[in-house]
């Protein structure tokens, strides 16, 4: 489990350091399932049961996580959202999708 | 708040309101006449004082301000501060004064001028009132920065900002130092009141950090203070107005490096480093800033190295005083107690005269139009009464009587003759050449008293030269000079009235053992016999007048010493080398590749992690918390691997992101066997819009190209991420493994007493952690509203550029 | 939007939204108990809508349902906000919640609890947001 989680972070990271806008978005979108799995393992992976009261007499997995979980899932299709369009308008703007090309004024 | 403090806090309050009466009063009454009345108010209430610091008391009002850092603003009024107070007032309201017709108030933006001016009087106060470092080193600095905008204030020419800036370097430089200082003194007293730190002196002086504190200290002080080296500053502050430099750059602010060494005198004095090192830097500054003022041509930077020279002297007499705390009480003691008592009496002296000086010449640049002494003479019967008043203060500055220069010239004398009969701190050897500096700075001084006067006053009047006709200047430009030039003379008739109230407190506060009165017998007389003082003077004035009417045969010696060996060419090297080092060094990471940031990024990420992680002993593997590992989670476990890898390596970005979205799904799966149904929901509903979205967004994203890239390039990003992805599974791993203390999950089970759910994580969101909620939602109607406004609204400027395109 | 001539897919979404449309109140409202909630509901909303918009003209939908989501996101916030300053006004801290249980007459005993309406107010803020964003998008060429 946490070997996966590993595993999103090396492929997320490596998608980031490419030089594609489309790439680093993917990765950062990788990423992120890699933060929520990490957040999961870290509430331990005790399979016990759903966090609802009244269903069964089962221990209940951690809660906390999963609404942190939960807040981090909407805030990361926020983000995620306006970097799409954040990155859909540069390359309207400035014709490349390219970090390279995208840098800005040359004497800063 | 006691009243001290308030009167501390006025010109900050009043600085506040001044640019709303510029607004309405602005063109039909000037500013200063308002601003006028914040010192002198102070002034008057700190007069109070003196009948009550005069019998040897000292005020402590204590004010919390850090509490729980111990840092308290502390007022404390002794003689020292008071001295400095009421100079700083009263010399701040008659150059406010003389600022009113000085400054003209159609053309000058006054609102910056007064604010800038509050502001310095209400820092020097507080740094002369508190008794706390910290609170003093905020107010230090304060000082520095009014005076850096108060230099710049004419920023349109280029001379003004590079005075300020150099101003603000230096003296920054010193702050930052004594700032270094005053937290070894801390460390070693732990406390940060001055007032207990001079209780510790013995524990102080055997401690290994003494010396360090002390240097640092002393850069402070020097700097601030204008001492050789750093002296460099302070010809180039001319740039300012007049007043100014008449206010913060002759009385008040390049005083505040006297202070603090008046101030950590009995601490750190009776000591030899202290006494040699405050002894010469002042010597030597005493007898660098007489020779280069001979040589200058514009009035303002002879009196900027006149003051140079004189703060040398009044910190040359500070440092042979402190001998007096080695001794303790007794006749030797008395004896270099009197230098402190000069110091002083200096101080407030050169407050004086050199105000007033400075005003005359501020009235001189103000009635001709410049400052230059080859374009001046003959003012002598067009400007009588400036005329009167230069004459006043330079003879004062030059030591003669009947002015007060005399009197505190005299005992300067008198402190050199006895520092050289003196048997500790191996004096006996080198004692004798500190008259000898004495009195040859002081035949300079002389000499340039006399250029200042007569090649002004006396001499062909050159219309012609300048650009206006030379005429006597309005009433109220004359008033606060010639204040101050009675005081010359007042105190000089008077000495011991001053004395005894305000000079002999003062210098109770340097040495403690005199802190109370009648303990020592000092009196200011302007006749004590034919004694050598006498003749040292005569010399002077001899030698002076010899040197001075041959000036034209040997003023062509300065001009052998080199400029490129001088400190302020090392200074403007320096300057430039530095300004080209630190561009290099940021343009040389500064790439503007954004992958180039991220690189950074992810490598502090693995070396702080990794680091902390390898001495801390973080990691730590424990399997026994994890779940077994049946084959639903294998085969997921699996597809996940696959979806990512694909990802990694699909050459179409219809792929890319169909991978993406099946990898999301796969999470939403674990969700559901993780046991957390809302979350699996959610992701799964997400997932589905994000996709979408993703779909919508690469109708017009180009196809993913084939990277042409170097190995070295591929290389790089491998390693780095693999690096980040193996710290972040041994993170993962070694928090599965360790349980510092139990879930506080346990506490949310109550939740459907509490919150009438039965969903703890919903409970969770809406009920326990409802801010959180919904500050979310803050952030996704932030992000919608940005989506919209990049969509939507085009700024001008880049639809051209996309027309363009 | 290019628009998908598909009859099939016209029949299929009308009833499909319709269903996913009933769901997503019914996970709304179940969310205090059991799995579901604002964020969910509010999605699974949207997500239906996305549908709608993806199977019919942006134009033809909009004219059905007449509504600023932007508008919409800022009422949910609204009401998020206000639930909670109402906790103020009972001098309880901000955000705190009440409920109680009530006779009404069809339902039968209802537990109605003040985190239920904070909940409409992210349900509200969650479909705006994520409709002006695909809107947004969408509508741009």
């Amino acid at each position: 489990m946490s070997l996966l989680v590993g595993l999103f972070f090396a492929i997320g990271t490596y998608l980031i350091l490419t030089k594609s806008l489309l790439r680093i978005i993917l990765g950062t979108s990788i990423i992120s399932h890699g933060v929520h799995l990490l957040i999961l393992t870290m509430g331990g992976l005790k399979t016990g049961g759903p966090p609802l009261l009244g269903l069964q007499d089962l221990p209940f997995t951690d809660a906390l996580p999963q609404a942190l979980i939960l807040t981090a899932i909407v805030i990361n299709f926020a983000t995620t959202a306006l970097f799409l369009v954040l990155s859909y308008r540069a390359y309207k703007v400035l014709g490349t999708d390219d970090t390279d090309q995208m840098r800005g004024n040359h004497d800063e | 708040m006691s009243w001290l403090h308030i009167m501390i806090l006025i010109p900050f309050l009043f600085a506040i309101i001044v640019p709303f009466i510029y607004r309405v009063f602005a063109p039909r009454i000037h500013t200063g006449w308002f601003v006028l009345s914040v010192p002198s108010v102070i002034f008057l209430y700190l007069l109070m004082y003196i009948p009550i610091i005069s019998t040897g008391e000292t005020i402590l009002i204590s004010v919390p301000w850090i509490p729980s850092y111990g840092i308290n603003y502390t007022t404390y009024i002794d003689g020292l501060s008071l001295v400095f107070g009421l100079v700083i007032t009263g010399i701040g309201a008659l150059v406010v004064l003389y600022s009113i017709y000085y400054m003209s108030k159609l053309k000058e933006s006054l609102h910056n001028f007064y604010v800038y001016l509050l502001l310095f009087m209400g820092a020097m106060l507080g740094l002369v009132f508190s008794d706390n470092i910290l609170v003093l080193y905020v107010f230090w600095e304060l000082t520095s920065i009014s005076s850096f905008l108060l230099i710049a204030y004419w920023y349109q020419r280029e001379r003004s900002r590079y005075g300020a800036q150099k101003s603000m370097n230096i003296t920054i430089f010193g702050g930052l130092a004594m700032l270094a200082g005053f937290i070894m003194l801390s460390m070693m007293t732990e406390t940060y009141s001055i007032r207990e730190m001079i209780n510790q002196t013995d524990s102080i002086y055997e401690h290994s950090l003494f010396l360090p504190a002390m240097i640092l200290l002393l850069l402070g002080a020097f700097t601030k203070s204008a001492q050789f080296p750093f002296s460099i500053w302070l010809p180039d502050a001319m740039e300012a107005p007049t007043p100014i430099s008449a206010y913060l750059h002759s009385a008040t602010m390049v005083k505040a490096g006297i202070y603090l060494v008046a101030r950590m005198t009995p601490i750190f004095g009776g000591t030899p480093e202290w006494f040699w090192l405050v002894t010469s830097a002042g010597l030597i500054t005493l007898l660098y800033g007489s020779l280069t003022a001979v040589k200058q041509t514009d009035l303002k930077a002879l009196l900027a190295y006149s003051t140079i020279s004189q703060l040398g002297l009044i910190m040359s007499l500070l440092g042979m005083g402190s001998a007096s705390l080695y001794y303790g009480t007794g006749d030797e003691a008395s004896m270099y107690a009197a230098a402190v008592l000069a110091a002083i009496f200096h101080l407030i002296n050169h407050s004086t005269f050199k105000g007033s000086l400075f005003m005359v010449v501020g009235i001189i640049d103000h009635e001709t139009g410049t400052r230059d002494i080859r374009r001046l003479g003959g003012l002598m019967h067009l400007m009588p009464i400036s005329f009167t008043l230069a004459i006043i203060g330079g003879f004062s500055m030059a030591g003669l009587p009947p002015f007060n220069g005399f009197l505190s010239k005299e005992m300067f004398f008198t402190a050199v003759l006895n520092a050289s009969d003196m048997s500790i701190f191996s004096m006996e050897s080198l004692g004798v050449i500190i008259p000898v500096i004495a009195w040859a700075a002081s035949v300079f001084t002389f000499i340039y008293c006399m250029i200042l006067i007569f090649k002004t006053f006396t001499g062909k009047y050159k219309p012609k030269k300048l650009e206006k006709a030379a005429h006597e200047a309005p009433v109220g430009m004359l008033v606060p000079p010639v204040i101050l030039s009675s005081l010359v003379i007042i105190i000089f008739f008077f000495p011991n009235v001053l004395s005894q109230y305000i000079l002999k407190p003062a210098m109770g506060a340097v040495l403690p053992a005199y802190s109370q009165p009648g303990e020592i017998e000092i009196k200011i007389s302007a006749w004590h016999g034919w004694n050598t003082e006498l003749f040292m003077t005569l010399g002077v004035v001899g030698a002076g007048t010899f040197l001075y009417l041959y000036l034209k045969k040997w003023i062509g010696i300065y001009s052998i010493y080199p400029y490129s060996m001088t400190f302020n060419n090392f200074y403007n090297q320096g300057l430039g080398k530095i300004e080209d080092m630190s561009l290099t060094l940021t343009k040389s990471y500064m790439t503007g590749f954004i992958r180039d940031y991220f690189v950074y990024v992810f490598t502090f990420l693995i070396i702080i992690i990794g680091g902390s992680m390898l001495f801390l002993d973080g990691a730590a593997f424990d399997a026994g918390n994890n779940a077994p590992v049946s084959i639903y989670e294998g085969v997921l476990i699996i597809s996940m691997i696959t979806a990512a890898l694909t990802v990694l390596f699909s050459k179409s970005r219809l792929t890319a992101i169909v991978a993406v979205g099946a990898l999301g799904y796969l999470v939403s799966l674990f969700f559901v066997i993780f046991r957390a149904p809302d979350l699996a929901l959610t992701q799964l509903v997400v997932e589905t819009v994000t996709t979408a979205l993703f779909l919508l967004c690469f109708y017009h994203l180009p196809e993913i190209r084939r990277e042409a890239v170097r190995v070295k390039f591929r290389m790089t990003n491998l390693v780095i991420s693999l690096g980040v992805g193996a710290i972040v599974a041994i993170l993962a791993l070694s928090a599965n493994g360790t349980r510092l203390f139990e879930p506080i999950a346990y506490y949310y089970e109550n939740s459907y007493e509490l919150a009438g759910a039965r969903n703890i994580v919903n409970a969770i969101l809406v009920d326990f952690r409802g801010i959180d909620t919904m500050l979310e939602i803050f952030v996704l109607g932030i992000a919608s509203l940005g989506v919209y406004t990049l969509v939507k609204l085009r700024i001008s400027g880049r639809d051209r550029s996309e027309r363009t395109k | 939007m290019k628009e998908p001539n598909d009859i099939i897919l016209h029949a299929v979404i009308k009833v499909a939204v319709v269903i996913i449309f009933t769901f997503s109140i019914n996970l709304f409202f179940s969310g205090h108990h059991n799995p579901g909630g604002g964020f969910i509901g509010g999605l699974g909303f949207s997500a239906a809508l996305t549908l709608l918009f993806l199977a019919f003209d942006i134009e033809t939908v909009r004219q059905n349902i007449p509504v600023d989501f932007k508008v919409l996101t800022a009422i949910g916030v609204l009401i998020a906000v206000f639930t909670g300053v109402g906790g103020i006004v009972f001098g309880a801290p901000f955000l705190t919640q009440a409920f109680n249980y009530f006779d009404i007459p069809v339902f039968g005993k209802t537990e109605l609890a003040t985190a239920v309406l904070f909940d409409i107010g992210v349900a509200m803020a969650v479909i705006g947001t994520s409709m002006s964003i695909i809107l947004s998008i969408g509508d741009d060429h």
